[in-house]
């Protein structure tokens, strides 16, 4: 039992580290239609970045942590935009994901070639561990479910208490309408990408002391958010934590009590159940725009 | 139409003869084009006529690529591995595109890319068949005609008549009352149906083609490089296929060989810039598919029809000044 506990509180971290990436992933998607195939090796940059901060420019942690947010929110939010999507998006959803999938090549290329090709070790929030009823939990893991939980709140704040974040919604519904009513939707779509930026770098600080920052990182990581973004909806942004947290207590919770070499498997047959028997996703409501 | 037929025959003569121009690395360069030509075309099948979006291809190639590995190292002949890798892709093909007939464009795309993943699992871990992360090592060239293809020379001459047959073989079926459906349910479903296409058989029917053909090109990656592991099936080789069908030109027959030609040879031409040659070979596809998203044919064309525009231009100008 104190097994299964620990279990799930791991699962229930990796979870909303999946779900921090799912939802960029499923904003990004409802704004632009942009099927971002780099999402992961986002996920993986970020860290990098703080690690360069550190090595190069010297900066202490907290500091490398303010610079890799604002390189990543230029590079992966503004020109991620300005030069990948912007240029192909019109010609439809096929190119685009084309294009993503060679960035996510160009990304890892460029962070083996000018970084390093092998793992690094990442700075960890907490180190600690906390015996609860027989369980031991890891404080780092209640760090990362606390740190997702104040991050999902206040980006569902912002998406519904605010002027621009409805502004946002209605970009997503019908960019058309919305352009009539007066959103600047190139603006909106604009901040999807930062607030996608600002998420994958929260994922990247989370994820990165458990697993170590490599180069190929993102291609699990990405993967699991696809997951977990489809199972949950991928129009729905809770959805996509219902999504997150499922994938991450079933990885744990899978390869401890059935098999570690299909470990990987289970999410995917989740994935291909869901998509015939509902694929709208747990939350999602049936798409209404042909897409 | 006559200046197309110069450009195949110019095609084919460079095609003959540049492996004795080659070394061994080039012609392995150059068979392994062949091979993945014949995958692209199967994926230009189900993507780029029957729009069918799937993200499996490279499984197939997997797949045949194992039955051929796994039968010539137990004693089998390569031409059994022909007929039962292309089968057994054909029918796994055929299930993969039932979800196809209930889900469209994105989610089917994601299907797919599970299926991938799924086969690439088995391959890894299924280790009383394929021996698992160790690969299967020894596969044997085959005797063709009873000559010895051991050289990377005929076994080239091998891969481009094979490519050559899958080439006429999909000419065909393009051409065939089955293509003219397939392009029918990418242009549109439900007009299709409306007119007594079997919406349903062709969709399947699609996949399963194109499946097969994806099965052909394993059969002859493996030989080509007699040794195999579940890592190049995985996810990546799939994207690939996707990127060369694209990049080349979906729905353009002679897409897939361009595509191809881009994505096996030009990495190799970019070596001289060292680390960063997968780094250029990404910004090179970016820009490509941002300035020519109907791909490379795609570009050709819209250069071929400035010139005949010019050209049709040029001569009512003569007629004119004839007339006057």
């Amino acid at each position: 039992m104190a097994d299964l506990l620990q279990l799930i509180v791991a699962g229930i971290a990796t979870g909303a580290i999946y779900a921090l990436v799912a939802v960029g992933f499923v904003l990004v998607w409802q704004t632009s239609q942009t099927i971002n195939f780099a999402q992961g090796e986002f996920v993986m940059l970020p860290a990098f970045f703080m690690l360069a901060a550190m090595k190069f420019g010297g900066a202490s942690f907290p500091v490398a942590i303010v610079i890799g947010f604002l390189l990543s929110l230029i590079v992966l939010g503004v020109l991620f935009k300005r030069l990948v999507v912007d240029p192909v998006l019109r010609h439809g959803v096929l190119p685009l994901v084309i294009s993503t999938i060679a960035l996510a090549l160009f990304l890892k290329e460029a962070v083996k070639e000018f970084y390093a090709a092998e793992a690094q070790p990442f700075p960890a929030l907490a180190n600690s561990n906390i015996t609860l009823g027989g369980a031991v939990i890891s404080v780092q893991n209640l760090v990362i479910i606390g740190v997702a939980v104040v991050a999902v709140v206040a980006l569902q704040w912002f998406l519904g208490g605010t002027r621009t974040g409805r502004a946002m919604q209605a970009t997503a519904q019908n960019p058309m309408l919305a352009r009539v009513l007066g959103v600047r939707v190139n603006r909106m779509i604009l901040y999807t990408f930062l607030i996608n930026a600002a998420l994958v770098t929260l994922a990247s600080l989370l994820v990165s002391p458990i697993y170590l920052a490599k180069f190929t990182n993102g291609e699990t990581l990405g993967l699991a958010a696809f997951i977990a973004a489809i199972v949950g909806g991928f129009n729905q942004v809770r959805g996509a934590i219902l999504g997150g947290i499922l994938v991450g207590v079933l990885d744990n919770v899978v390869a401890a009590y059935l098999s570690a070499p299909y470990r990987a498997a289970i999410p995917l047959f989740l994935l291909i159940a869901v998509i015939l028997v509902r694929p709208q996703g747990l939350l999602g409501r049936a798409e209404e725009r042909t897409v | 139409m006559k200046l197309r037929w110069v450009f195949a025959a110019i095609a084919a003569a460079a095609l003959i003869a540049a492996p004795f121009a080659l070394k061994t690395y080039g012609v392995y360069l150059l068979s392994m084009w062949a091979v993945m030509s014949i995958a692209a075309v199967g994926l230009n099948l189900t993507l780029g006529y029957a729009g069918q979006i799937s993200l499996a291809q490279g499984a197939f190639v997997g797949i045949g690529a194992y039955t051929a590995a796994i039968l010539t190292t137990h004693g089998w002949p390569l031409p059994v591995a022909f007929v039962l890798g292309p089968l057994l892709c054909f029918v796994v093909g055929w299930l993969l595109g039932y979800p196809a007939l209930r889900v469209q464009h994105h989610y089917l795309a994601f299907v797919t890319l599970a299926f991938s993943t799924l086969v690439f699992l088995i391959l890894r871990n299924e280790e009383w068949l394929t021996r698992g992360i160790y690969g299967i090592s020894g596969i044997p060239r085959p005797n063709v005609l009873g000559f010895a293809m051991k050289d990377p020379r005929p076994f080239y001459f091998f891969c481009l008549a094979t490519t050559l047959v899958v080439a006429l073989f999909a000419w065909w079926i393009v051409r065939s009352p089955w293509g003219r459906a397939f392009m029918a349910l990418r242009e549109n479903p439900v007009r299709a149906a409306s007119l007594g296409v079997d919406t349903r058989r062709y969709t399947l029917m699609a996949f399963a083609i194109g499946s097969a053909l994806g099965g052909i090109a394993g059969v002859l990656y493996a030989p080509l490089v007699q040794f195999i592991d579940p890592s190049p099936f995985a996810l990546g080789l799939s994207l690939n296929l996707l990127l060369m069908v694209i990049a080349g030109g979906s729905g353009y027959f002679l897409g897939p060989f361009v595509g191809a030609f881009v994505s096996v040879l030009l990495p190799e031409w970019l070596r001289f810039t060292e680390g960063l040659y997968l780094m250029s070979y990404a910004v090179f596809v970016m820009v490509l598919v941002a300035f020519c998203p109907t791909g490379l044919i795609g570009v050709g064309e819209r250069i071929a029809a400035a010139f005949a525009r010019r050209r049709a231009g040029a001569a009512t100008a003569a007629q004119d000044a004839v007339a006057r």
